[in-house]
């Protein structure tokens, strides 16, 4: 492999830390390190204040009250926090929980957690493009739910749901609605009091900012919602999480939150444009296939299937230049494909011959050159490569085929 | 995860890949695994009936890197060698020679197999009756 620079497109799975964002941190770690819980000197003053005008920055990115965002270590503890919390704390209205089966495992583990915990969970199905059926929810939604949790957006598609008529599904059958945002917040206009979300999972390292630190939205009023604490400990952050406050990821996080809010629209525009050219130029190959909606979803990702080729052997072609991510099951470590994939109704060959995309902030042009021709070289080099890709060029019926078992 | 060198060069520049005539009678071909599965290997060889040792191999495979390379290996290792020490190709050696991680073992099952396969095919063929 020649190129000397390497290139990433597998921003869904983390971004680089914008260096605004690390200079912003920076002092918190030396000269401002008190704890934010400290009330009686200015080493703690100064921190409180750090994480103060963080949470306004982070709460004028959403247009809700500061006092509405509980920081905890990321948006899988956040996701664990209103799943398990409105669990134990409505326990009383009932046990019932609503969710999708291309959830974020934070999500579905949660659930699964409840199921354990003697509740009840209905993982929805999604069509072809990954979308729920609004009347389906509505039909699952009893008198004993009290909660359904639809993801913003979709990590390994992009795909955004339909919030608002959720929300107003939601609204009107007396349910809390709660989202796992992280995909989207930071990156298109995410405002959760207008689509009627009640709880809102996300983070910051998937919006340059640090890992270690993420939040949950938790409306204060119209309804006023509580989850119960799942750690204990000090009382912190309105007595929802407990812990000492991450005082450098908290202040990075809000500067995330401060340039995302200013640079979100061009950079949107930016990104997909850049991502249409990818994505069209890739699919300009052969039986290559689009996974997810390309109507409804982020203006950075693409998720392709490249007609019998294994998305891990394809990656290995330029993933010394190149950063992606695949569905396929070699990457994982359960040796199944993704299920979100199967879910959309893939068969497993396409899932395993899966790349995911995604662009961020700091892609360039150049870039989706490389990537451009370093992908398609990569499709021949396995193309040439694949048995099954010769039985389909001579007209076999692959379907037809009697594979043996292994 | 780090794969080794030898590896990563039969991946890149893998040995042997192509098509040999199916139809031949000198020809055993094995198709193993299935795309569901996320791997198919076809491996053959052609045999010289008068030493039975086989003078090609050649193979295509669907897959990840791991699988790619063991197809390739198993085809250098091949050549050259008598149907019978051929078949005792240990998927093991393999696992050795490319340093494969525990995970993808199964690809080094999967070459095995395709070997075994192509022998029986080529044996079936010409009449010659599988060792028991």
């Amino acid at each position: 492999m020649n190129s000397d620079k390497l290139i990433y497109l597998d921003n869904n799975a983390t971004t680089p830390t914008d260096p605004r964002v690390v200079e912003a941190m920076l002092p918190y770690f030396t000269q401002h390190f008190g704890n934010a819980a400290s009330r009686n000197h200015p080493f703690g003053w100064q921190a409180e204040k750090g994480v103060d005008t963080a949470r306004q920055h982070i709460a004028d990115l959403i247009e809700v009250d500061s006092r509405e965002v509980i920081f905890t270590s990321g948006a899988t503890e956040a996701d664990n926090l209103a799943i398990k919390g409105v669990f134990e704390m409505y326990a009383q209205k009932g046990n019932h929980i609503i969710t999708l089966k291309t959830e974020h495992k934070a999500v579905l583990d949660a659930c699964k957690k409840v199921e354990k915990l003697g509740g009840e969970v209905t993982y929805l199905d999604v069509d072809r493009e990954g979308m729920v059926d609004l009347k389906a929810l509505e039909a699952a939604i009893t008198d004993k739910t009290i909660l359904v949790s639809i993801m913003f957006a979709n990590n390994e598609t992009g795909l955004i749901q339909p919030m608002k008529e959720i929300g107003e599904i939601c609204a009107r059958k007396g349910v809390l609605f709660m989202s796992d945002a992280t995909q989207a917040v930071g990156k298109i206009p995410v405002n959760p009091k207008e689509l009627g979300i009640h709880l809102m999972a996300f983070t910051g390292h998937k919006m340059y900012g640090p890992k270690g630190v993420g939040c949950l939205y938790v409306s204060r009023k119209n309804p006023r919602v509580k989850v119960t604490a799942q750690m204990d400990g000090g009382g912190h952050e309105r007595g929802m999480r407990s812990g000492t406050l991450n005082v450098p990821g908290i202040v990075g996080f809000g500067e995330a939150a401060r340039l995302a809010k200013l640079e979100m629209a061009e950079e949107a525009a930016r990104l997909s444009k850049m991502r249409d050219r990818l994505e069209s130029e890739l699919m300009k190959i052969e039986e290559v296939y689009l996974n997810g909606s390309q109507a409804h979803r982020m203006p950075h990702v693409t998720n392709l299937s490249f007609k019998h080729v294994e998305g891990e052997g394809l990656m290995m072609t330029f993933n010394q230049n190149i950063g992606v991510s695949s569905g396929s099951a070699c990457t994982s470590a359960s040796l199944e494909p993704s299920y979100v994939l199967i879910a959309l109704g893939l068969g497993d060959d396409l899932a395993h011959s899966s790349l995911r995309l995604s662009l961020g902030r700091f892609n360039t042009e150049e870039d989706i050159d490389a990537a451009i021709q370093q992908i398609g070289q990569g499709v021949q080099h396995m193309r040439d490569l694949s048995p099954i890709w010769e039985m389909y060029k001579e007209g076999i019926d692959l379907d037809a085929v009697e594979w043996s078992e292994h | 995860m780090a794969y080794s060198e030898k590896l990563l060069d039969h991946f890149k520049k893998p040995k042997n890949v192509g098509t040999l005539d199916k139809d031949s009678k000198a020809v055993g071909t094995g198709l193993v695994g299935a795309p569901e599965c996320g791997d198919v290997m076809r491996l053959q060889i052609e045999v010289d009936e008068a030493s039975n040792v086989i003078k090609d191999a050649k193979f295509k495979t669907f897959g990840c890197g791991s699988a790619i390379a063991s197809s390739s290996l198993a085809t250098e290792w091949l050549k050259g060698k008598t149907v019978d020490e051929a078949l005792a190709i240990d998927n093991m050696a393999i696992v050795e020679e490319l340093a494969l991680p525990p995970v993808k073992i199964h690809c080094s099952v999967l070459a095995e197999d395709a070997i075994k396969s192509a022998i029986a095919d080529y044996r079936k063929k010409n009449g010659i009756a599988e060792e028991a």
